[in-house]
């Protein structure tokens, strides 16, 4: 028996009735949809977990609609370790109508969509079968979880869309993906060495894809004394100043540990909001 | 993706999905000129990774559901979503053995697959779901175990 002689794809002219490169493209399109009535959208990350990232993301999200009355959205993209609802004290459920899924409301009126808000208390990020083989498809999942946040969202008409990364240097370059005209991104670090060596990976992935830096938040930077408001060193190294020199970013805030409900803390988050606004396009 | 019945050179045409429930997914296609028929067999990995891009083999025959591709993939809480909104006058009803098979699909994306039912039955012009509307459905979205 000889060679089986056959048409390849493109030669067979009949319709690819699967058209899966079209409904791929069609997803896309509706994430652009969804985000022509919003102003800004700015990713929040890091290259390590625990620098306080999401807490910046909220307190920039709270005092951005509070300050500023600017209204503000916050997706947490950190879907397996998500944090932002709770810290902007958003709750579920979330009602879907025709137009789509409404997102819960927050701290200063802040619109959340995370993960927190759809998984079971305590229960990790888990996917339906097959169980097997999970390293080859979960980022796929995670990828389609993203794009479905951005797209399927109510977001509304919005000056600020943050989108809180999960640590690590991939969720910047899927996020431009996804929506190529997004203002920037915002660096969180603490002035470790250590951490200044993850972040600067992450800050040269970010700019490899195309993304602005906007800015760098040393977070911890310091312990601010409630009693007599000096601050000394929490942790040594200078790595926000060094990673603003190394990639010619400013670095728009030093924020202090500071005891909980205290003035202190409250002015370093007025601090933070007020830079933050002065990098914002 | 095509298929192409090489005896008579001719475009087989899509006829059938079939998922299973146990994680695989088939298709079948027949040729148009001989009627020759094959199936397309997937296996898990390869049907998780097709579904994980929010696309279905064969082609979508409704629109996207909000959030479908997370709800459908995702072991979610019970109350995650309020998919309360009133039904649409003159849509289609559900018979009691309908309703109850729907009550057996997880609650995080209950409210989803009673729309897709909804929806699918309404552009046929079927009155009222049963099972059986319910098991052609299936067949035919790929909503397997749903």
């Amino acid at each position: 028996m000889g060679p089986v002689s056959f048409r390849s794809y493109r030669e067979v002219e009949g319709e690819d009735r699967s058209r899966l490169l079209e409904q791929v493209t069609a997803q896309r399109e509706r994430v652009a949809r969804r985000l022509e009535s919003v102003n800004h959208v700015v990713a929040v990350m890091s290259g390590k977990g625990g620098v306080g990232k999401s807490h910046v993301a909220a307190t920039l999200a709270a005092g951005v609609a509070s300050q500023a009355d600017r209204r503000v959205g916050v997706l947490d993209a950190d879907l397996r370790s998500p944090t932002v609802a709770q810290l902007l004290e958003a709750r579920g459920p979330l009602p879907v109508t025709d137009e789509g899924v409404d997102p819960a409301v927050g701290r200063g009126g802040v619109r959340v969509v995370s993960t927190d808000l759809l998984l079971e208390e305590g229960e990790p990020l888990r996917w339906r079968e097959p169980s097997s083989e999970r390293f080859v498809w979960r980022g796929v999942l995670e990828s389609g979880a993203l794009r479905e946040f951005l797209s399927d969202v109510v977001w509304g008409d919005l000056d600020l869309l943050m989108v809180d990364l999960p640590p690590g240097a991939d969720g910047s370059v899927d996020l431009k993906e996804l929506v190529p005209n997004m203002a920037g991104a915002l660096v969180v670090t603490i002035p470790s060495e250590e951490a200044r060596r993850s972040v600067a990976r992450t800050m040269r992935s970010a700019l490899e894809a195309g993304v602005p830096l906007l800015g760098i938040v040393e977070n911890m930077s310091g312990y601010q004394c409630d009693d007599c408001g000096a601050v000394r060193p929490l942790f040594e190294g200078t790595a926000g100043a060094d990673l603003a020199s190394e990639f010619g970013v400013p670095l728009i805030a030093q924020v202090p540990f500071t005891p909980a409900g205290t003035d202190a803390g409250a002015s370093a988050a007025a601090d933070l909001v007020e830079a933050f606004l002065g990098v914002l396009p | 993706m095509k298929f192409l019945c090489v005896d008579c050179d001719e475009q087989m045409a899509f006829e059938e999905r079939k998922e299973p429930g146990d994680g695989t997914f088939g298709a079948s296609f027949t040729c148009p000129r001989c009627g020759h028929k094959v199936a397309m067999l997937a296996n898990p990995m390869e049907t998780q990774l097709v579904g994980a891009l929010g696309v279905q083999i064969g082609g979508r025959t409704l629109d996207e559901q909000p959030m479908e591709l997370t709800r459908r993939s995702m072991v979610g809480r019970e109350d995650a979503f309020d998919d309360a909104a009133p039904d649409r006058p003159g849509t289609v009803t559900w018979s009691a053995e309908g309703e109850e098979r729907l009550a057996k699909v997880p609650t995080f994306v209950r409210g989803m697959v009673k729309k897709i039912y909804a929806e699918w039955a309404a552009e046929r012009g079927i009155r009222e779901i049963t099972p059986a509307v319910m098991d052609e459905a299936r067949t035919d979205l790929g909503l397997e175990g749903m």
